[in-house]
């Protein structure tokens, strides 16, 4: 169980080297790379750049997933975070913002957590509270309006650039790094993979499954916070009704395009990330090849049928190493 | 009736905050604002309707809204550019919508995937075909529109009761007798039972799952087809988070999500509630319509909380574990 698994993730890196390959034909210079005012531009930092939200969520989306749950909150969490952030940029320093936002997404995970580990809610029914009341507590901290800001800290957390790379990309890098080395550094990507596994029998062997399920969805609830400051900074506003909306689809798609099971079980932070990427080099190709933005939807949809089909306990081949371990309802 | 009591619950709720709005806006309590109220809902009633069926069944319809969006864009196409009459329109769209609800039931069923993650395919599916079909807003001007949204019943007291409102009523009540008086209403309720179970008890278990999915897309359909007389136009982007809404409707009426335990007459009771709350925000003017939203997430936890509170009680020797859906 290291964090790179080769093997696995062949199919999703010959993926995305076709999906690059395509973008090359439709753009000749999609891997022009140039340094412009200490910063990187090009086609393929904007991917990584535009990719950030959805990698981020789906780092955490996929700790959630693998113990067998689910979180449709975090594009809500986005908003919430997001609007946080923007009214509070211009009065007070970066470290109190980010201080803000951050501990609104620890609440707002905290919240998930407690309703599927302590009430034992159904995931997908415990996150549809916070979907729905969300949107309307981010618009309830914005008032209804755009929130704008121009605090020069916080749009460099957007816009500003570290060593040539682009702080989103930095940032993501970063929490991936992190993750990994808390969670595969330590047995608890083991304990968390054997909580979505079979909770009760992890339970009678010593884990503490609770505890598991509780710090994943604090951890998606921060990853999204983190989304939501980005996409703020990124724009420099924060707009209650469209930030992160329709993200959480995306961010669970990352998670199954990077073959991790939605039966629980078994989880790649590296593929599930990579399956952002994936996502968003094929919304960053459409643009570029001139095709309407509109038909990133249905691409959407039938890669994910390609994905599901692939995953599906029914047909053998690929799916033998990812066959989930005994189906369950959502 | 094991799904009573949720239901009643739920039928006092809307009682007593009716009383407490028409303690405060006499003038809720008039036919004309109730009149009203089933029109603007009439689409997410059907909708809803049709999304107890599934969820009774033990699944989840996320492609509905889409569904409608798509619906309401392929029949203003339709009359307007490619000069289809209106009706024949509307039987093209309802086959179109029904033999994709049927191709989601098939693949849940035969690939034996999560119903949760065919639908939310489809919902990307049918948006991004009725984007295709047309991104700006189309209206409709065949004079059909206009005798159906002219149409209405008087009510005593000034009320109207519209075309649509009478569709979304005609609609509710078969579904009522659907679920409740017919063979394919006690397989709904017994594969919401337990998948397993219902197969050894002789449920066509395939057949129910594909029929289910083909009448909530159906009713999506036709929910798009009165959303369209709703606005006399069709627009890729309208019924944005209907299911949400209609999800919302079933769980406050008292259906356990899980399955197996429901009724469509709760469910046009929790639609009914989500309308309550918009008509009192109108009302009263300084409220925001993002508070619908809270407060529908509050009666939502409520609802789902009391419905785990009943289900621990129900079978409380057996430990249920968080995370591992039963």
């Amino acid at each position: 169980m290291t964090m790179l698994l080769p093997r696995r993730g062949l199919a999703q890196i010959l993926a995305l080297i076709v999906i690059l390959a395509v973008d090359r034909v439709v753009s000749p210079q999609f891997f022009d790379l140039r340094l412009q005012d200490g910063r990187l531009f090009g086609s393929l930092i904007d991917v990584l750049n535009r990719g950030t939200p959805v990698a981020l969520l789906s780092l955490g989306m996929v700790l959630v997933i693998a113990t067998r749950g689910i979180d449709l909150s975090v594009g809500a969490v986005m908003a919430i975070c997001g609007a946080i952030a923007a009214s509070l940029a211009d009065s007070h320093g970066l470290p109190v913002v980010l201080a803000a936002a951050l501990g609104a997404g620890l609440v707002c995970g905290l919240w998930n957590g407690f309703l599927v580990a302590v009430l034992g809610m159904q995931p997908i029914v415990a996150t549809l509270i916070l979907m729905v009341a969300g949107r309307g507590i981010a618009q309830l901290i914005t008032e209804g309006r755009i929130v704008t800001f121009s605090s020069p800290d916080l749009v460099w957390l957007g816009n500003g650039a570290i060593l040539g790379v682009p702080v989103p990309i930095a940032i993501a890098l970063g929490m991936l790094i992190l993750t990994g080395a808390v969670v595969r550094g330590s047995a608890l990507g083991l304990l968390i993979e054997a909580t979505g596994g079979n909770a009760r029998a992890s339970e009678l062997a010593g884990v503490g499954t609770r505890a598991m399920i509780l710090a994943v969805y604090v951890w998606c609830g921060v990853c999204a916070s983190l989304a939501g400051v980005i996409a703020a900074a990124d724009i420099m506003g924060a707009d209650a009704n469209n930030a992160g909306l329709w993200l959480e689809l995306d961010a669970i798609l990352a998670v199954v395009i990077g073959g991790t099971s939605l039966f629980g079980g078994r989880f790649s932070l590296v593929l599930a990330v990579l399956g952002a990427l994936i996502i968003q080099t094929m919304n960053t190709g459409i643009l570029l090849s001139g095709y309407p933005p509109e038909f990133n939807l249905l691409v959407k949809a039938v890669v994910v049928l390609a994905v599901l089909l692939l995953q599906s306990p029914k047909l053998s081949g690929f799916a033998g190493i990812m066959a989930p371990l005994r189906r369950a309802k959502p | 009736m094991k799904g009573l009591p949720p239901v009643l619950i739920t039928a006092i709720v809307l009682v007593v905050g009716f009383g407490l709005c028409a303690m405060q806006f006499p003038n809720i309590a008039s036919t004309r604002v109730v009149g009203n109220l089933l029109t603007d809902n009439a689409f997410v009633g059907i909708v809803a309707t049709g999304m107890t069926f599934v969820i009774i069944s033990g699944g989840i319809d996320l492609s509905v809204g889409s569904v409608i969006g798509f619906t309401t864009v392929f029949v203003a196409l339709a009359i307007e550019r490619w000069g289809v009459p209106p009706l024949v329109a509307f039987v093209a769209i309802l086959v179109l919508s029904a033999a994709f609800g049927a191709a989601m039931g098939a693949v849940i069923h035969v690939f034996d995937l999560p119903p949760f993650i065919v639908t939310l395919a489809g919902m990307f599916l049918a948006r991004g075909a009725s984007f295709l079909l047309s991104t700006e807003s189309v209206p409709i001007t065949a004079p059909v529109y206009s005798t159906v949204s002219d149409f209405a019943l008087r009510m005593p007291g000034g009320g109207r009761l519209s075309a649509i409102a009478i569709i979304m009523l005609v609609i509710l009540i078969g579904g009522i007798l659907l679920l409740r008086l017919t063979r394919f209403g006690a397989n709904v309720y017994a594969l919401g039972g337990g998948r397993a179970t219902a197969s050894l008890m002789g449920v066509a278990v395939g057949k129910m799952t594909i029929k289910i999915y083909m009448l909530s897309s159906l009713l999506a359909g036709t929910a798009g087809i009165v959303f369209s007389f709703y606005t006399s136009a069709g627009y890729s982007l309208s019924a944005v988070g209907v299911e949400l809404d209609s999800i919302a409707a079933v769980v406050i009426g008292g259906t356990l999500l899980t399955g197996g335990q429901g009724s469509v007459i709760g469910t046009f009771l929790g639609v009914l509630i989500q309308g309550m709350i918009q008509t009192y925000i109108n009302f009263d003017g300084t409220l925001s319509s993002w508070w619908t939203k809270i407060a529908t997430g509050i009666l939502l936890f409520a609802f789902i909380a009391l419905q785990q509170g009943l289900v621990a009680l129900a079978r409380r020797p057996v430990a249920t574990r968080a995370g591992a859906a039963s």
